[in-house]
């Protein structure tokens, strides 16, 4: 019926106009006939204006009639339907029997199933003060699951110490490889044009003092301190800490966590401690790469644009900085080694049982590590102030 | 009569504030092939969650034996849950790891057989099943089919006393669906173990099931528990007839 309409609606046919004509007779008992052509894309009468005649006739009784009727699609069904429940209602006994045999079983059908009382749900509209009180909750559960995750990984890495966790040590050796080596090339790019920025950013001010020489120091310190170790984990957040979450959370929507757990194996020595490992152990490596790749970058700036030589770029740098800067960053990236793991396989843990929640985790994922990274280097350069190292 | 194996009593599950199925109590017995049935929607994944220990009951007990789940130590409940084999929906099998490998992790981890020894039985088990060939191949190189037997080795590893089985049929043709219920019907008459099936798979259901339950999600409890072809022939309930009959008796 309804691609015959469709059909009649493409070639053009005229429609015929359809009509509800309300006729009353004794004793409030009235009849309707239904008139023309009731489908999709021809207008209908208002089913709000019938519901006030019926109302203004003060009807008890109403007996549907289709002789003149047309064709019909959905269209009538569902204008049936609102005036089947609009009679109920106000206890109108309606008469549908002259209606067609299939319009009577579609209405029959759609009614068939009762409305689930929790099946739809409502849109609750709420004040302020409850918003911020269910936030507030939500805040308190999120804070909750994520210590408890923390204090699981920290069993975990104990039992790792007395050596009773249990990975298998060919699936350390495959994630440090896909996020160790594997992410040479975009570290490579990235601190090279980090510190070839740093090295212009630098030259511009330090030309007015024809100091240009201690361009090199200031990309060394800024590569060692600083950018070496913050680029490499943002580049990391995106990259692998993404990676954790949406491979443990498709793990999880296929249940494959469910049957580890079933099996007495902890998820946590099996899936999460090999790549929290993977990832301490190689930011750092990635760090020091990346540190003397923004040397690079710097030297190349310091040596096409500011008329130094290669070795006076070199021996500047090495008198700038000393073992101990290194350090600090290295240290750093450990840091964010850390947060960036716990954070890409918190998401993925936690994630749902749909494909969509997948993709939620691993947005997730990236936001949380990139922020507690830059929340972490804040904290960590001001307390190496404060003691002086 | 049979003992005991799994009794629940008083069961209600809920997600959050939302109430699945309340007033739940069964037992099921030692030797039993158990059906869990009920249309879709009703919390019958949700009930083998619950008894396999994943989620914890919104109110009352399931006891395995003597132990109830949720009173005794983590220790103790590990080692309940892993006396279980399961077979997932999808097969749920590892994915970085080949077949063989799947079946061989449990062992490893608690048996202390040589790794000569654990290959040779992840091979046998997969022999079973039916996969002889296939054993270094990845999850995602075989059919949906092959997934589910060899999600049902992997459950066999640890020669569980309960072997539980989220609706072994789905996605399966017709001829596999009952090469999957003899596969059943074999396991259980040669190792003499427990095992509770949910589905929705009629033809199975009557070929396996020798005790059941019918969850209703409309009531939101259990309304029929017996041998499904007694409900069959017995049940007064209009809504487990209408199911086991496809309604055509309606």
């Amino acid at each position: 019926m309804a691609r015959f309409s469709a059909c009649c609606l493409l070639v053009g046919l005229a429609l015929k106009k359809c009509q509800f004509k309300l006729l009353m007779g004794e004793k409030n008992i009235a009849e309707a006939e239904l008139q023309g052509d009731w489908l999709i894309g021809n207008v209908v009468p208002d089913i709000e204006s019938v519901k006030q005649q019926l109302q203004q006739q003060n009807c008890t009784q109403l007996s549907l009639n289709s002789e003149q009727l047309g064709r019909w699609d959905s269209r009538l069904v569902l204008f049936l339907c609102e005036l089947e429940r609009y009679c109920h209602n106000n206890n109108i006994a309606l008469n549908m029997t002259g209606l067609p045999t299939a319009a009577q079983g579609l209405l029959k059908q759609a009614s068939a199933f009762p409305v689930r009382e929790s099946g739809n749900k409502e849109k609750q509209e709420s004040s302020f003060v409850a918003r911020l009180g269910l936030a507030t909750l939500l805040f308190y559960s999120e804070s909750q699951k994520m210590l408890s995750f923390v204090g699981d990984v920290c069993l975990s890495a104990l039992r790792l110490l007395r050596g009773k966790a249990c990975f298998r040590q060919r699936d350390l050796w495959l994630i440090m490889q896909e996020c160790g080596p594997g992410a040479l090339a975009i570290v490579t790019l990235i601190s090279l044009l980090v510190g070839l920025i740093l090295a212009f950013v630098g030259a511009m001010q330090l030309k007015i003092f024809g100091a240009q020489i201690y361009v090199a120091n200031l990309v060394g310190l800024g590569m060692a301190r600083e950018m070496g170790a913050m680029m490499t984990a943002i580049i990391m957040a995106g990259r692998t800490g993404a990676a954790f979450a949406s491979q443990l959370g498709s793990m999880q929507v296929n249940e494959e966590i469910d049957a580890l757990e079933t099996l007495g194996i902890s998820p946590i020595d099996f899936l999460v401690l090999p790549r929290m490992l993977a990832l301490i152990i190689m930011l750092p490596l990635l760090c020091l790469y990346a540190d003397f790749m923004g040397i690079l970058g710097g030297l190349m700036v310091g040596v096409s644009l500011l008329d130094l030589s290669v070795v006076e770029y070199l021996i500047q740098t090495k008198s700038a900085l000393d073992l101990n800067d290194f350090l600090t960053g290295l240290i750093k990236s450990s840091v964010f080694g850390v947060l960036v793991a716990l954070s890409g396989c918190l998401s993925g843990m936690q994630c749902g049982r749909s494909s969509s929640s997948v993709g939620d985790a691993a947005t997730a994922a990236v936001v949380a590590g990139i922020v507690s990274i830059v929340v972490a280097d804040a904290i960590l350069t001001v307390v190496y102030q404060i003691i002086d190292f | 009569m049979k003992d005991v194996h799994i009794a629940v009593n008083d069961l209600t599950m809920a997600y959050d504030d939302f109430v699945i199925q309340q007033q739940l109590n069964f037992k099921i017995h030692k030797g039993d092939i158990f059906i869990v049935m009920g249309g879709n929607g009703c919390g019958k994944s949700t009930l083998l969650r619950h008894l396999l220990g994943l989620k914890k009951p919104a109110k009352g007990e399931i006891y395995y034996q003597d132990a109830n789940l949720w009173a005794i130590s983590e220790v103790e409940r590990k080692k309940i849950m892993r006396s279980n084999g399961v077979m997932y929906q999808s097969g749920a099998l590892w994915s970085s790891l080949t077949l063989a490998e799947n079946i061989a992790l449990p062992l490893k981890e608690y048996t202390d057989l040589s790794d000569h020894e654990i290959q040779g039985l992840a091979y046998f088990k997969l022999a079973l099943v039916g996969l002889v060939g296939f054993e270094e191949y990845y999850p995602s190189e075989i059919s949906g089919g092959m997934k589910k037997r060899a999600g049902l080795a992997r459950a066999l590893a640890l020669d569980p006393e309960i072997l539980f089985f989220d609706e072994p049929s789905a996605g399966l043709d017709p001829v596999s669906a009952k090469l999957l219920d003899d596969l059943i019907l074999s396991i259980q008459a040669s190792l003499g173990a427990t095992i509770v099936v949910v589905t929705h798979d009629l033809p199975s259901l009557f070929a396996i099931g020798t005790d059941a339950i019918f969850l209703d999600s409309m009531s939101k409890t259990l309304i029929a528990q017996g041998a499904p072809n007694d409900l069959l022939k017995n049940s007064s309930n209009p809504i487990v007839q209408q199911f086991l009959s496809r309604g055509i008796n309606e």
